[in-house]
């Protein structure tokens, strides 16, 4: 591990001013960083520690949940609103890692969790997100849990994070407080980027930005809303195909549908068009299978991933199935 | 007679004698070098303060082990994948090996060699030696840490849900069937 100082400084301010000194990272709950800095793949040597900052709160209002980024993971799936008014939500979060490492890992900390890749994850290899530009072994190499949506030729690692799956289907925003100390929103669905010919850059996070908390604004379909996640073993592993679903139904009539993907793509995945497909339609098993022949628009599987393509078309049905019975 | 020599010295001994005629191969997960920067932390540990000098990278689990002497907590993968290093802070589990020590002080760390009171053993160490709940032992501490807060978070309702709630502790023996037996007995005896 790359030797580092340590600053922990106790307002947001003094914590953006640190992050965009040379060589600066943000540490909140540690259990990917301390991975990625024992292997010496994103070691920095300035740690700004941010567990003195007042940001782990949980709130709901008139407007919907706010989820302060410090809260931990295990403290998100444990708050009753949270179980209320975003479900899916907090069955991807238990879903999720072990309640060890739930009991660690914070809710912003999980949006920026890395990709598993394998090679990201050995300096000894080649990797265009880690060293940009060395290239991208993963394509013609082991890509069995990579990504068949959204990938490039520099890379089509997947992001592993169950969370922002369920937080984009439920059009969740980030809230950030930037560098020269002035707050913004981002919605989820632009706050990460495609890997394109910058997989190195993977979010619009800019150096000195701290999140401060998630937001969910309050919906039928959020409060109706599943998460099904399939994986190797059936605990404590990363999703090979996961979906979020949340719908409003009014007399058999689709109001409102909000579908998300994880494990298969380089970033948590909106459904658009299985989305279209069902909006204001009278929910048939017909149109369930109609609306999950559309979630693999667009993929592309890689050599040892086509079996992804039909685990994430049955995923759909049964998430959609799961949520409307 | 016997020689008054124990297990951990042997280990301690027959390691050493495996690693000088190799110094090159020391690999990343050993301390440390001490010619770091090494900065002061209390660490309040079963109850006991420990003044340490650490260096900033230090986990919580090296620093129980190499530093303090506690060798309880097992380095399994030191990657958050087995959970032989499960810990209580303040408490509840987490894994030592991908903590740092020096953001514990002023909390509460319980280990292994916490739970015993004078001579009895903490309800959760005495059922996993009622059920046999291990073969080889590596993982035990991790697995009983793990149990306790099992209990106390309230998820033994069935054999089903001890098993997802248990799925961060790694047992490469595959003593599970006894171990989840030695969880419902002592959630059973804990509630009677």
């Amino acid at each position: 591990m790359q030797e580092f100082s340590r600053l922990v400084p106790s307002g947001l301010d003094a914590a953006a001013r640190a992050g965009v000194r040379p060589g600066a990272g943000f540490l909140a709950g540690g259990t990917d960083l301390l991975q990625l800095w024992k292997n010496n793949v994103a070691p920095a040597s300035l740690v700004v520690d941010l567990d003195r900052l007042d940001l782990r709160s949980i709130s709901a209002g008139a407007h919907g949940l706010r989820i302060g980024a410090l809260a931990t993971m295990a403290e998100v799936a444990e708050h009753p609103e949270v179980k209320r008014r975003l479900p899916a939500g907090c069955e991807a979060l238990l879903a999720a890692a072990s309640p060890q490492i739930r009991n660690m890992g914070t809710a912003g900390g999980n949006l920026l969790q890395r990709t598993r890749c394998g090679y990201f994850r050995d300096i000894g290899f080649a990797c265009n997100k880690r060293a940009p530009g060395s290239g991208c072994p993963a394509i013609a190499g082991e890509n069995r849990e990579l990504a068949i949506l959204g990938g490039s030729t520099h890379c089509i690692a997947t992001h592993p994070s169950d969370f922002p799956v369920a937080l984009m289907a439920a059009r969740a925003s980030v809230e950030i407080h930037g560098a020269d100390g002035a707050r913004r929103t981002v919605e989820l669905e632009q706050f990460y980027r495609l890997p394109g010919d910058t997989p190195h850059i993977e979010t619009v996070l800019r150096p000195g930005d701290v999140i401060t908390a998630i937001l969910v604004p309050d919906a039928p379909a959020n409060g109706r809303a599943t998460y099904i996640k399939v994986r190797d073993r059936q605990s404590y592993a990363y999703a090979l195909a996961s979906v979020a679903a949340g719908i409003d139904l009014q007399g058999g009539k689709v109001r409102d549908v909000r579908l998300a993907a994880g494990g298969v793509g380089t970033r948590p995945w909106r459904l658009d068009a299985s989305e279209a497909v069902l909006r204001g339609q009278t929910l048939t098993p017909a149109l369930i299978e109609q609306a999950a022949a559309h979630a693999t628009d667009g993929a592309q599987a890689q050599s040892k991933n086509e079996f992804k393509l039909t685990l994430l078309r049955n995923t759909v049905r049964r998430a959609l199935q799961t949520v409307s019975s | 007679m016997t020689l008054p020599v124990t297990r951990r010295d042997l280990i301690g001994t027959s390691a050493a004698l495996a690693v000088l005629p190799l110094p090159s191969l020391a690999d990343e997960s050993s301390p440390p070098p001490s010619s770091s920067t090494q900065d002061a932390v209390s660490l309040t540990i079963n109850g006991e303060m420990h003044k340490l000098s650490l260096d900033q990278r230090t986990s919580l689990l090296d620093t129980l082990r190499e530093h303090i002497g506690l060798t309880g907590t097992k380095k399994g993968c030191d990657h958050g994948s087995c959970g032989a290093c499960t810990v209580h802070v303040d408490g509840k589990r987490i894994l030592a090996c991908l903590t740092l020590a020096h953001r514990l002080e002023g909390k509460k760390i319980t280990t292994i060699e916490g739970l015993a009171r004078g001579g009895t053993l903490h309800p959760m160490q005495a059922a996993f030696l009622e059920h046999d709940g291990y073969q080889c032992g590596y993982c035990t501490p991790g697995q009983i840490m793990s149990a306790i807060s099992v209990v106390e978070e309230g998820h033994t309702q069935s054999e089903a849900e001890i098993a997802e709630w248990m799925s961060g502790n790694l047992c490469r023996c595959g003593a599970y069937t006894n171990i989840r037996a030695a969880i419902q007995d002592a959630a059973q005896a804990k509630k009677a």
